[in-house]
Order: C-alpha cells, then sequence, then structure tokens
C-alpha cells in the first residue's frame, strides 16, 4: 500500500514536471487576473541579446521591482523567431502571469497564442511593434514609426534649404512593417513618394552594417550627384557613411537615420550622419509594466495605441524642425555604455 | 555505319569537355565572370570604371577570404559552417582589445589566435572524435554566435587603430587601378595556399584525403594530421578576414555576416569546387567569390530590386552545381 502510493507520488511529480505544472500554477493561472491584487508580469522580447531589448528589458525589470511586481523575462532566439514567443507565450501563461508584454517578432505570426492567452483573462500589451489588425492585444505601447520617419524626412528637407532631393534610401528588411512604415514617413517628411524622380536608388541591406555598406557603393557607382541619403537605422547609417566617406561625399550629402542607440548619438555628435530620429524603449516598458499593475489593482485594461514618441536629436538645429542636441541623446539614449 | 561516324565524334567532344571542366574547374566561373562583366559594362555607362572595378574587389575580398579557408575544407570533403561566426568574433576581439589601449599588433594576434583555436578545436573534434564536420561546425557556429553577442554586449565597437584599419585604409595605384593593401594581402593568401596545393606533397595530400580518406590512408598519407593542418590553415584564413573585415568597416558589429558562412560555400562551389571534396581549386573560387560581387554591383547599377539579385545567386549556384555533376557523370 505504502509502496503503491510512492510510486503515485513520483508518477504525480514526474507528471508535474514534465508538463511545466508548477507550484506557482495555484497562485497564477486563470485565477490570479485583473483586480485580484498582485501582478505577475512576462516579456517576451524579439532577442534577448539585441541593446534595444536589453534597455526594454531591464526597463520593465526595475519597474516591476519597484511597484512589488513579479516579473519574467523570456525571447525568441533570434529577430523572426514566431516560434519561440508561442512558446515563450504558452509558457507565460502556463505559469500564471496576469499579464504579458511582448514584442512580436512579425505582426501576425503569435497571433493565435496571443488569443488564447487572452481569453484565459490575460491582460496582453504589444510593446515597439504593433500587430496586425491592431485590436489583436488590449492596448499597444509603441514608437510611432510613421512619424518617426516623417521626423527624419522633415529635418533632411529642411536642411537642404529649399534645393531639390536627389535621395539615396537604405532601407532595411523588405516587407517589415517597420521597414514600411519609416520608409514612408520619411517620404511624405520630404514631400515625395516612391516612384518620384528624386529618388536616384534604394537597396535593401537587412539591418547589416556591412551589406549597406556594399549597397551604397554600388549605388554610388550609378551616380554620386546626390544632397541627401535615408538610413532605416544607425548600423546601417554607418554602412552608409563608411562608402560615402571613401568617395569623399560626407560634405555634400545630408543623412538621416532613426533608433536612438548611443551608438547612434555618438555618431550624430562625430558627423557621420547629420541627425538621428531617437526612440524611446524604456518609457514603452515602463509604461507597460504600471499598466499590468493597475490591471491587477483594479482589473482596468488599456487600450488602442499610445505613442511612446520620437525625438530629432542633431548638434546642427534647423528651423521649424524640433530637435535635441546630442548632449541630451546622450543622457536620454538606450543601450551601451553612456 | 555513316550514322556512327556521325554520331561519335560528338560524343567524343562532349566528353571531352567534361574532362576539360574536371582538368581546370576555374574555366566555368571564369567565363561567368567575363560573361557578366561584359553584360553590365554594355548594358550600364558606370560599371565598366576602373574604380568601380576596384570597389568590387574590395567587395569580395571578406567573403572571398573566407571562402579561402572554406575551399581548403571542402577540398578533403569536410564544411565550416562557423567560419563567419568565428571572423565575428575575432574583429570584436580585435576592437575590444584596441578600444582597451591594447598595441594593435597584439589585438591582431589576439583575433586571429582566436579562430586558429576554433581551428584546432573542430580538426580535433573531427580527427579524435570522428565527428561529421556538419554537425561540429554548426554547433561551433551557434556558441560563436553566442559568444560573439555576450562579448559586445549587443554593441558595436568602433576601431580607430591605424593597423587594425591598415588593410582598407591604405591603398597605391597599379596602372591606374586603386588597389588596397587588403587586395594585395588577398591575392598574397591566394597565391600561397594556390602554391601549396599545386606545388607541394601537403597539397597532394588534401586531395588524396578528399578523394578517398582510406585509400589515402592505406598510401601511407596521415589523413588526421593532413585534416588537423587544413582547419588550421583555414582558422588562419578566418583570422584574417577579421582584419580584412576591419579594414572594410572599421567598426566590429555582432549583426554582421550574419550569412557570412553561406556566402562562402557559395563563392566555393560557384568556383567549381566539389561539395564531395578531393576536387577543385582556389583560382575558381576567387572567381565564384567575384561572380556574386559582379552581379551584386551590376545588378544595383541597373536599378535590380535586391530580391531579384538573390534569385540570381541562387540559380547561378544551381547550375555550377549541375556543371558539377555532369562533369563527374561523363567522367565515370
Amino acid at each position: 500500500m505504502r509502496q503503491r502510493s510512492l510510486t503515485a507520488l513520483a508518477l504525480a511529480a514526474v507528471l508535474a514536471t514534465t508538463t511545466g505544472c508548477t507550484v506557482e500554477r495555484h497562485w497564477g493561472g486563470n485565477t490570479n487576473t485583473g483586480g485580484s491584487g498582485k501582478a505577475k508580469v512576462g516579456l517576451v522580447t524579439k532577442t534577448d541579446t539585441n541593446p534595444y531589448f536589453v534597455a526594454l528589458r531591464d526597463s520593465a525589470r526595475a519597474t516591476a521591482q519597484a511597484n512589488g511586481a513579479d516579473f519574467s523575462a523570456l525571447a525568441g532566439q533570434f529577430d523572426g523567431d514566431n516560434d519561440g514567443q508561442v512558446r515563450a507565450i504558452e509558457n507565460l501563461v502556463q505559469q500564471g502571469a496576469n499579464t504579458i508584454l511582448i514584442t512580436p517578432s512579425s505582426s501576425t505570426g503569435v497571433l493565435k497564442a496571443i488569443k488564447d492567452a487572452r481569453d484565459a483573462g490575460i491582460l496582453v500589451i504589444a510593446l515597439d511593434t504593433a500587430t496586425e489588425p491592431p485590436d489583436a492585444v488590449d492596448a499597444t505601447f509603441a514608437t510611432d514609426n510613421f512619424a518617426a520617419g516623417q521626423q527624419q524626412g522633415a529635418y533632411v528637407k529642411a536642411a537642404l534649404k529649399g534645393a531639390p532631393p536627389k535621395l539615396l534610401m537604405v532601407d532595411g528588411t523588405a516587407g517589415s512593417s517597420v521597414d514600411t512604415q519609416r520608409h514612408g514617413g520619411f517620404l511624405k517628411g520630404i514631400g515625395l513618394t516612391d516612384g518620384s524622380p528624386e529618388i536616384k536608388g534604394h537597396t535593401a541591406a537587412n539591418g547589416d552594417q556591412s551589406l549597406a555598406q556594399q549597397g551604397m557603393e554600388n549605388l554610388l557607382q550609378r551616380t554620386t550627384d546626390i544632397n541627401a541619403v535615408y538610413s532605416m537605422n544607425e548600423p546601417m547609417g554607418r554602412g552608409a557613411n563608411a562608402a560615402l566617406k571613401a568617395r569623399g561625399l560626407t560634405n555634400q550629402i545630408v543623412m538621416g537615420s532613426i533608433d536612438g542607440g548611443c551608438e547612434g548619438v555618438q555618431n550624430v555628435k562625430d558627423g557621420l550622419y547629420a541627425a538621428t530620429v531617437m526612440q524611446f524603449p524604456k518609457k514603452m516598458a515602463e509604461q507597460g509594466v504600471l499598466a499590468a499593475v493597475e490591471y491587477a489593482k483594479t482589473g482596468k485594461k488599456p487600450t488602442g495605441f499610445v505613442n511612446t514618441g520620437s525625438a530629432v536629436i542633431t548638434d546642427k538645429p534647423l528651423p521649424g524642425v524640433e530637435s535635441h542636441d546630442t548632449a541630451w541623446g546622450l543622457q536620454n539614449c538606450w543601450g551601451g555604455t553612456k | 555505319m555513316t550514322t556512327a561516324t556521325v554520331t561519335r565524334p560528338s560524343t567524343k567532344e562532349r566528353e571531352s569537355l567534361g574532362e576539360f571542366l574536371l582538368r581546370a574547374p576555374a574555366v566555368g566561373p571564369a567565363l561567368a565572370l567575363i560573361v557578366a562583366i561584359v553584360v553590365f559594362s554594355l548594358s550600364t555607362d558606370t560599371f565598366f570604371d576602373l574604380d568601380n572595378l576596384s570597389t568590387v574587389v574590395q567587395q569580395s575580398l571578406v567573403v572571398g577570404t573566407l571562402a579561402l579557408g572554406q575551399t581548403l575544407v571542402i577540398l578533403i570533403a569536410g564544411i565550416d559552417l562557423s567560419n563567419a561566426s568565428s571572423m565575428v568574433v575575432a574583429t570584436l576581439i580585435m576592437a575590444k582589445l584596441a578600444a582597451a589601449g591594447t598595441n594593435g599588433f597584439v589585438a591582431l594576434l589576439a583575433g586571429v589566435a582566436l579562430t586558429i583555436i576554433v581551428g584546432i578545436f573542430i580538426g580535433g573534434l573531427a580527427t579524435r572524435i570522428k565527428l561529421p564536420a556538419f554537425i561540429i561546425t554548426l554547433g561551433t557556429f551557434t556558441m560563436l554566435t553566442a559568444v560573439s553577442k555576450l562579448i559586445a554586449g549587443g554593441q558595436a565597437v568602433p576601431v580607430t587603430d591605424g593597423l587594425l584599419q591598415w588593410l582598407g585604409t591604405k591603398r597605391y595605384l597599379f596602372g591606374g587601378i586603386p588597389i588596397t593593401y587588403g587586395m594585395t594581402l588577398a591575392l598574397l593568401m591566394y597565391l600561397g595556399v594556390w602554391y601549396a596545393l599545386t606545388k607541394t606533397a601537403w597539397g597532394k595530400h588534401v586531395y588524396a584525403v578528399g578523394n578517398a580518406p582510406e585509400s589515402a590512408r592505406l598510401s601511407g598519407i596521415k589523413v588526421n594530421r593532413t585534416v588537423l593542418s587544413v582547419y588550421i590553415v583555414a582558422g588562419l584564413a578566418f583570422g584574417l578576414a577579421a582584419w580584412q573585415a576591419l579594414g572594410r568597416t572599421p567598426n566590429a558589429d555582432p549583426n554582421q555576416f550574419q550569412l557570412g558562412n553561406l556566402d562562402s560555400i557559395t563563392a566555393v562551389v560557384l568556383g567549381g569546387t566539389s561539395l564531395f571534396g578531393g576536387r577543385g581549386s582556389v583560382l575558381g573560387t576567387l572567381m565564384g567569390a567575384l561572380v556574386v560581387a559582379v552581379l551584386r554591383s551590376g545588378l544595383t547599377q541597373m536599378n535590380v530590386d535586391g530580391n531579384y539579385q538573390d534569385l540570381a545567386t541562387g540559380a547561378l549556384l544551381i547550375a555550377a552545381v549541375v556543371v558539377d555533376r555532369i562533369a563527374r557523370r561523363q567522367q565515370s
């Protein structure tokens, strides 16, 4: 008899371990949703090595600690790892999170897992990247990438001081929503549309500095009669700058970039490009965790798109374009050693 | 009777073409390269320009140097999936040490030492435990990718050290063509490996081990020692590729060259080296690396979308393997 109960106990233990069914399940899970008191926040980022997501995660953890919330962070293995993010969401549901903050790898790839989580009563907030459709999550706290691109375009336009733009564009990963929004915003800001003859060429470099350098070198072989360069993020801005510098063109062009990493701000300070548009991942994380705490206390869920803002960083301010200098930028940038 | 006399010469012609390609595997890629250059020179008025041709060569340096090491590994019927990640770690080590005030030469040596150590690690597992190179280097690739991100903390490291940038910044004119020291180094490396493969006993051992390791062993070749030496020489090439990379962009970024391993395999295969080992040449690899860079440059100047550029490169790769297969079948 005793032997049998021991076997049963062992079997139960094994089952509990293999199904991930832990003690936490009792105080967590579907019972611990809105209004029940303690916030248990799970964060799922695209990767856990990119400094942008590191800044976002650190800020979320700090805010959670300051507000007495439980916090755990999971991530996909690489940018675009939908499957890894789905597994992370499932784990968090299993662990009894009552709020999941997620930076979706793709705007549609993780929707089913998000729906399952929401059906279980969990508050789901998208950070940084919106889902498609936007109401697949309760709320989105993110940079308005179109607006960020538009600010970049407006700065470049102002810097051209009325000269007609002759533009080369270094895009990111073709088809990604962030790439499309920044690209479109930039063109609106500078006053062009896709297919405008003022666009002298474009290359897609997937965010890779060396590919951006190669692409820019090849574009410059096509024409050096340019005065403006768009780069979709800062590593690609560095690559494009290397190609422009080799041709001695850095003085005749205005290049803008987007991201606001500390290295990017330093690049602006060093004159690699004229301006960058800063995003605020720390703010996204902070507001996300505060919303989770609020939800745990009162059951109130945030809704809609909350723009966490973006700011032009440059040491060459121009009339009509609101901007901050690089000293401010270095105080507010994310990633790296300040 | 008449039909026999008509068909026989044509069969013989085809056979001799196959044999020819087997004897000189660099001929195919050289033809492809010439065709591409002619087409782009005629269809754009910017491609055929000494500065541009120099740029195209510089664009192919890093992958070309990775591919030099990869050629040796593939010649012994191995494969190295970790070469680019090993190189990226080396660039980060060089950049971090230089940023911390270490002498540029010492930083360079430390980076090269890392890639050689990785080579010894892979070669050691391949010879002692007889693991397939694919598996070992897949594991090494994963580990080194993680290491590069850990070292960098996700942050790129700018390089200002003169020596580390020297391969890209110093240039001289040769017959009006701007030549960087990086191009010179790559040429010397290719010449060195070409000499070692064709004129020395070691080279003959490499081909023999790639063709039939058991026969090589029975004929007295120290197979394990040859395999290990190949991974060490390849490691040295990957370390020098790291130096080339810093010469191109003085900035060590862990997110660069994510497909460098596959790019190097593409160059090797386009260059006519057989993935089954024992057949190929570094001259072909040089052509293979150049073909890819020429395609990218020419198509960009023709304003062709990047996705179509990848499509063209992929199709060319498959064509190269088909040629390899036909050549082998006609030989047997």
